[in-house]
């Protein structure tokens, strides 16, 4: 609290990004209506949220079995199962696949997993070129860069900014119009979904008694990557399991309503295992990758909601903010109030040391989460492990240790107040401060602030008694 | 006759020290309702920044010392939405672990309201008198709105005096951008979400904006003033109070 911080810098630099601000503003506010408008139009939302979260609940109570009962079914169906217990597990297995089945080139449906284990770094360094084929990854892999939101990866660029993008790397001048821009990504696209070896997914969910691998995408690219290249990899965080198809309902119901706005996506794709004798498409092989990554050491622990997730993004659009930073300044896999929870939780709570506070726990994340993340609530148990972890600054701890001591007497209390109007007087101009040193300088650059009452309110009751 | 309403006021850290106006205002407020009003020494602060902080021992320690002072209250009532929040919804598990201060921070809980709450659904107000005239919007503050659900009884109170336009407030459920700490953790950030939030109290034409949480008016106050707006931020408590306070 009392030197800024590397996030607070990155924060202050996107505030003054007027090309973020716009997109942001736009795709956010746009976001929180649409997703009004389909929760309103629906009745059943509500009880369906609460039956949603119950069954996330339960399932993280048996998840092993779930898994176990998962992989079963896969296999059975004609699929392999690896199980990764750590990001770099994840990334050498998908490696060693390429590596053994000569993989030159891999198309990549939208996966936050993938993210998550850097694999397009990993691929390019082993030789294998990944090519993203949802539209906003597309944008953001051409301008070499990280998503910003969790659905809508390049939120943070302007149609404008991807139309000069576009016309430098794919050499043509294109105008600024959505449906030209997406026609010149769909071209590039087509000739490399037919060259690429391996199609790379992550998983909305996996559906434990079928063997299902589901996956919800707007623009049909899902499709190709799922059934064009001879291999179908799909990367999946464990807690992304459910009991049943008739559980998958339930989320299909919240899951499109609370991220676009949409009843429900364009394509939700139910992917079983490879191609079999009968079938005419479909990859030779299909490989299904179990990642733990830090998820299952959460199971019995504070962040254990965050294991609910279903990256919906809803939380990040109405997050103040988020709004106002985008995805960038977080400088995470995983942006936004769930992402500092899901930080915490794959990378430890040091990571997080800064980001725990980038929160004003106004409570609206957990209004729209439609599993009821508590959210806030974690974040302020976060905080707290920083203290008795000793991770804060000593400084702030030393200065809450003593702003503790002062609350809980009167004496000091009133002793406080008393100095406070002291040190106050040189800076009071016009009834108001206007600027103050140090750490309250800090409110005072952009705010006044009222002085200290010359009689406060314990005082004026003796009048009033 | 009935024996009156007996209240205790919780005041706040912030109206005690900084707005005590709103503490008289709200003491004007319940004795015009013919509410018998008490105000318990030796209080200091709910110790929610300490909470929201992460420092739970702190806040249990302010906490475990506020609990008895009203432990002879019948009703606590609390100018803020997020102290009471903080008394209704956090001091019964901060304190849990010894069983009989457990059970008084219970008792506390069920008997503390927040103003605008104890008006309407305690003492069933929703008419006053006022002189306040003109025209007004309402922010709801964060902890009041999603912490203990409450949108309606504020409007209703505002809706009904007689002089006041009450028009509603463009995103009047977004944060104000205070948040405690945060304010001083992130400036600028908190700067651009009041940036916003003023922009739509302008848009609204209201002379006055309302709140029921000093920490959202210190906020909105301090970008108003700050801008050099004459748009005034007040608390509920000093438009039901009868006089106009400027």
């Amino acid at each position: 609290m009392t030197a800024s911080t590397r996030f607070g810098e990155r924060a202050a630099v996107a505030l003054k990004d007027a090309f973020l601000q716009e997109a942001l503003t736009i795709a956010t506010t746009k976001f929180i209506g649409l997703r009004k408008d389909s929760f309103a139009g629906f009745p059943q939302g509500e009880g369906l949220r609460d039956q949603a979260r119950a069954i996330k609940e339960a399932t993280l109570q048996k998840l092993d079995h779930y898994l176990e009962q998962l992989a079963d079914n896969v296999e059975r169906l004609g699929g392999h199962v690896h199980w990764a217990a750590t990001a770099e597990e994840a990334r050498e297995t998908i490696l060693g696949l390429c590596r053994d089945r000569g993989v030159k080139m891999a198309v990549k449906s939208k996966s936050m997993a993938t993210e998550e284990i850097d694999l397009n770094e990993a691929l390019e360094r082993a030789g294998v070129t990944p090519i993203e084929t949802d539209l906003g990854e597309y944008i953001i892999q051409l301008a070499h860069e990280k998503p910003s939101h969790i659905i809508a990866p390049a939120i943070h660029k302007t149609k404008g900014q991807v139309a000069d993008l576009f016309s430098r790397e794919l050499k043509e001048r294109f105008a600024a119009d959505p449906e030209v821009l997406t026609a010149a990504a769909r071209k590039e696209l087509r000739q490399k979904f037919l060259q690429a070896d391996m199609g790379i997914t992550g998983a909305n969910f996996a559906v434990a008694d079928t063997g299902t691998v589901v996956l919800v995408t707007n623009e049909g690219n899902g499709r190709m990557v799922t059934s064009l290249p001879r291999i179908h990899v799909a990367v999946m965080g464990i807690e992304k399991v459910i009991p049943s198809m008739t559980d998958l309902m339930v989320f299909l119901a919240i899951l499109a309503r609370s991220a676009t706005g949409q009843k429900l996506s364009v394509y939700t794709t139910l992917v079983r295992g490879p191609r079999r004798s009968a079938e005419v498409d479909g990859p030779e092989e299909f490989h299904l990758i179990l990642m733990d990554n830090g998820r299952s050491r959460q199971i019995a622990g504070a962040l254990r909601e965050a294991l609910y997730c279903l990256r919906c993004g809803a939380c990040l659009n109405v997050c103040p903010v988020y709004r106002q930073i985008g995805g960038h300044a977080y400088g995470e896999t995983y942006p936004g109030p769930i992402g500092i929870l899901l930080t915490a939780m794959l990378k430890g709570d040091r990571a997080v040391k800064d980001l725990a506070h980038a929160s004003s726990l106004c409570g609206a994340c957990q209004e729209v989460c439609p599993v009821g993340i508590d959210i806030p609530r974690m974040l302020i148990e976060l905080r707290h492990r920083l203290d008795r972890e000793r991770i804060a600054p000593l400084g702030e701890r030393l200065m809450f240790g003593i702003f503790g001591r002062v609350l809980a007497s009167r004496a000091l209390f009133r002793l406080g107040a008393a100095l406070g109007k002291l040190a106050q007087r040189p800076f009071v101009r016009d009834g108001r401060l206007r600027s103050l040193p140090l750490l309250l300088g800090r409110w005072t650059r952009s705010r006044d602030l009222p002085p200290l009452a010359s009689r406060p309110f314990s005082e004026r009751w003796k009048d009033l008694a | 006759m009935k024996n009156p309403v007996r209240a205790s006021l919780l005041v706040t850290c912030l109206v005690d020290l900084f707005y005590p106006e709103i503490g008289v205002a709200m003491v004007t407020l319940l004795r015009r309702l013919g509410v018998a009003v008490d105000f318990p020494p030796g209080q200091t602060c709910c110790g929610l920044p300490l909470f929201n902080s992460g420092y739970h021992e702190e806040a249990a320690r302010v906490a475990r010392r506020m609990i008895p002072i009203f432990s002879g209250s019948e009703h606590v009532v609390v100018p803020s939405g997020s102290c009471a929040w903080m008394i209704k919804k956090e001091y019964p598990g901060l304190v849990g672990d010894d069983p009989a201060v457990g059970s008084q921070a219970r008792t506390l809980a069920e008997r503390t309201h927040e103003l605008s709450q104890f008006l309407v659904k305690v003492l069933g107000v929703t008419r006053l008198e006022t002189d306040f005239r003109g025209r007004v919007t309402y922010h709801d503050s964060c902890h009041l709105l999603r912490g203990l659900g409450e949108s309606q009884s504020p409007r209703t109170l505002l809706g009904g005096l007689p002089g006041v336009e009450l028009v509603e407030l463009p995103g009047a459920d977004e944060c104000c951008g205070f948040g405690g700490s945060f304010s001083v953790r992130l400036p600028e950030v908190s700067t651009s979400i009041l940036d916003k939030k003023i922009a739509n109290i302008e848009k609204t034409g209201a002379g006055c904006v309302v709140s029921c949480d000093a920490g959202c008016l210190m906020q909105m106050s301090g970008g108003l003033s700050r801008k050099g707006s004459p748009v005034r931020a007040l608390h509920l408590a000093q438009l039901l109070a009868g006089s106009d306070p400027s």
